[in-house]
């Protein structure tokens, strides 16, 4: 990075941090900080869809629906995350080269398992063999998004199950009463209405989100867990120009650092959205807004 | 016109190389002189080494994957790369799943590393640290002694340091450089012979890419130039 | 051999019973069955010995965060700040780290280091800080009505706590516990799989799947029983304070009740 850099041997203090520090090790290891707040970024709304879809789904009065969402909800929260994601990846990666490969290539005669083997053709592979590698990370990093939306969904759908159920039964009977239909009733009552009641649920969820991702790594991606272990580990002078004991623990408390900033911006945020979604809603707080702007 | 030609041959080219199907080689990164990452975050050591050199002599285009080491043989099968080149010893029960070339290493005997001072242990009796799911820890829970588990290597070694345990067993290459540097550490005189050489794992229905890396490892063993690798990074006896 | 042979050897494995080797090839289902369900011990035992713990120390902080002294106060809020701020993960890096060091000071510490001890301190303190919060959000909602009518009857201090405004916050509290309760149970697999070592092949549900996976090579069998037997004891989590609850709600008129169960669920 600087121009000093090019013998670390002969430095020491600020100047040989200031160098290690900024190794290209180091950048991946700040670049992984972004990999996690996109993941983030990109799974909170996903997995809030899927459980809106769940949701609606388990209250859906066809009796087949009903079961589907209710047993997703069931069995997805029954499971502890780590082992749902120690084996679901491989599986979600093998069900989608298998959808494929059975468009690609419908004249492939060869079994696609041989033994121990997943063997698909290779047109169907995902990505193709020869794309670049970031192309490889970025799917990598897709199924990752996809396994942890299918999670946090089931959590949220349960959250949005008992919000739907919370919203006071008279609003709906007086939209019925102004001859809405089902449908009408529940998009233009029920789904405004119940974002308060889901809030306090979500938020919580929001948190318990924030702290899985460490788990990012059991899905193959290099994620900031990845590179504290791999930075923080004792290095031997053979292999790197910055040799140096066990450190784990510093990167440790940089990573709890950040955790603990990153979750009370969230808890002051959720906080303030809270306050917007109280008003005008029929609820003690929001009561309590409208007799503050009135007075 | 001539601006015309010239992007008609690189797209030429780039056909060509697309011909050429990519290989997708798979490794740890963690276990030096193997395989580790170097100060920039890639694949460095004896294997990236050897790898290149690998592909070079087969005429493959060859890219460097880091995976899990617990993943890293259910990946390959379900083929997400297509090799495996991860300091991983031959044994029969990988045999069972996978395919291997023949060894590029001798086979590299296992050492204990104890705190310095301490070398007359007696390791059948005594608390034995290895990583979780390695030939080691299977070997030490077969001789009786009490043994503890690990997550990582580090942790292993950092268990000696601590007094969690009395030695650690792991491979005498990954061992010697640490050894070497920390004065308070030191190996025993006593090694174990577990694991066969290293070899590449393959896919066992890619009997083709098989055979091609195997030549090209005869080929680097007639030739002299694995010998200088291994002496290069000091991973055990040469051929 | 039979599968209850291979019971009588393995199923009390994780504790240190039965056969000393654990099996080396020709892997059959039952093996993984009754070595799975044999480590899963270990997370029952994680899981009831912290929530027990946790549920006295989470009732001690809540009440403390809702103190009007600074010096009661602040402690408790920083203690479910960093417990519920960081991840599980890191905690137990921490936790064992510090263990360790203590150890070296006096050697009253020396059992900490093992999972069994350590380990359950920090999910106990994990699982206080979760509950605490959730206690005190609920101690926080009980109905003004309530502690007017508790005055009109003459309660004060100690009495009118432990006879009306706690047991209404636990009613309260309590749908958004049993979330906890579950999230507690499954943080148990992370014990031995980062953090604590495993002695002697002594370990957890997830220890002995991994084993199998990593042995076998394959890991569509041994995950996904271990997520069968994770979710039938969530299963039994959810059934045991289902019960709970009722009892809490017994004289609730029967509408109230079903209220009080679907209500927005704090979870954590």
């Amino acid at each position: 990075m600087f121009s000093y850099c090019t013998d670390p041997d002969t430095l020491s203090g600020l100047t040989w941090l200031s160098c290690y520090l900024t190794t290209g090790k180091h950048m991946a290891l700040y670049g992984s900080f972004g990999t996690v707040l996109l993941l983030l970024a990109i799974t909170a709304p996903t997995a809030l869809a899927l459980g809106f879809v769940g949701a609606s789904a388990a209250r859906s009065h066809i009796a087949p629906l009903s079961w589907l969402g209710k047993f997703y909800i069931a069995i997805v929260r029954g499971v502890p995350d780590i082992a749902f994601f120690l084996f679901f990846v491989i599986a979600l990666d093998q069900g989608i080269e298998y959808l494929r490969h059975k468009l690609r290539c419908p004249d492939w005669s060869e079994p696609i398992r041989q033994g121990n083997d997943f063997v698909v053709c290779s047109a169907a592979k995902m990505p193709l063999s020869t794309a670049p590698q970031w192309l490889h990370e970025i799917y990598g990093f897709g199924l990752a998004v996809v396994t942890f939306a299918i999670v946090f969904g089931a959590f949220a759908a349960n959250v949005l199950f008992g919000a739907m159920r919370a919203v006071p039964r008279a609003q709906i009977e007086t939209a019925e009463a102004y001859g809405m239909s089902r449908r009408q009733a529940f998009w233009r009552v029920l789904v405004p209405q119940m974002w308060i009641y889901a809030l306090p649920g979500l938020s919580n969820l929001w948190m318990v989100l924030i702290k899985a991702t460490p788990l990012l790594f059991l899905l193959g991606v290099e994620d900031i867990v990845y590179w504290a272990r791999e930075l923080g580990g004792a290095k031997t002078a053979r292999f790197t120009s910055y040799p140096h004991p066990d450190w784990r623990m510093w990167y440790f408390l940089a990573l709890l650092v950040f955790y603990l900033v990153f979750t009370r911006v969230s808890e002051v945020a959720l906080e303030r959205l809270t306050r917007r979604l109280s008003r005008g809603q029929a609820t003690a707080a929001g009561e309590a807004l409208r007799k503050a702007a009135t007075t | 016109m001539k601006n015309l030609i010239l992007t008609t041959a690189a797209l030429a080219l780039s056909a060509g190389f697309a011909m050429a199907d990519t290989v997708r080689l798979g490794t740890e990164g963690a276990y030096p002189p193997f395989n580790f990452l170097n100060d920039d975050g890639e694949v460095d050591g004896f294997e990236r080494e050897l790898g290149d050199e690998l592909c070079a002599r087969a005429e493959l285009t060859c890219e460097w994957v880091t995976n899990d080491w617990d993943s890293i043989i259910p990946n390959l099968v379900s083929g997400n790369y297509d090799a495996i080149i991860a300091g991983m010893s031959i044994t029969d029960e990988r045999e069972e799943v996978i395919d291997f070339t023949q060894n590029y290493t001798q086979p590299d005997p296992s050492a204990y590393m104890v705190l310095a001072g301490n070398e007359g242990l007696d390791v059948t009796d005594a608390v034995i640290a290895a990583q979780t799911n390695t030939i080691q820890a299977a070997f030490v829970a077969d001789m009786g002694a009490q043994l503890v588990e690990f997550a990582t290597p580090d942790e292993t070694i950092s268990a000696v340091r601590s007094g969690e345990a009395d030695a650690v067993l792991a491979d005498k290459s990954y061992l010697a450089p640490i050894a070497e540097e920390n004065a308070d550490l030191s190996l025993l005189d006593r090694d174990e012979l577990i694991g066969g050489g290293i070899g590449m794992g393959l896919r066992e229905s890619d009997e083709e890419l098989r055979e091609t890396f195997d030549a090209a490892i005869q080929s680097m063993k007639d030739d002299g130039s694995l010998n200088e690798l291994i002496e290069k990074w000091d991973v055990g006896e040469t051929f | 051999m039979s599968c209850w042979q291979t019971i009588q050897d393995y199923g009390l494995r994780s504790l240190g019973y039965g056969e000393r080797l654990l099996p080396r090839s020709d892997f059959t289902l039952c093996q993984q069955f009754t070595l799975i369900g044999s480590g899963l011990l270990w997370n029952i035992y994680f899981a009831v010995l912290a929530l027990l713990a946790g549920f006295v120390l989470a009732n001690a902080l809540a009440v403390a965060k809702g103190a009007k002294t600074p010096i009661l106060r602040k402690p408790a809020e920083w203690f479910i700040f960093v417990f519920r701020g960081s991840p599980l993960f890191i905690q137990f890096f921490f936790g064992y780290f510090l263990f360790l060091s203590l150890k070296g000071v006096s050697p009253v510490f020396t059992p900490f280091t093992s999972a069994a001890l350590g380990a359950l301190v920090v999910l106990f303190f994990n699982t206080s800080a979760y509950s605490a919060e959730i206690f005190h959000g609920a101690l926080r909602s009980v109905p003004k009505g309530d502690l007017e009518a508790a005055d009109a009857y003459g309660f004060s201090g100690l009495a009118r706590f432990r006879r009306i405004v706690w047991p209404t916050a636990m009613r309260l509290a309590w749908p958004a516990y049993t979330n906890e309760a579950i999230f507690l149970f499954h943080a148990t697999v992370l014990v031995f799989f980062s953090g604590f070592p495993a002695w002697q092949q002594k370990g957890d549900a997830l220890y002995y799947a991994s084993y199998f996976a990593d042995k076998t090579f394959n890991p569509f069998i041994p995950y996904p029983i271990l997520a069968g037997y994770f979710i039938l004891l969530t299963l039994l989590i959810i059934g045991i304070f289902g019960l709970i609850n009722r009892h809490l709600n017994r004289h609730l008129p029967q509408d109230a009740r079903q209220r009080l169960r679907f209500r927005p669920n704090l979870i954590r």
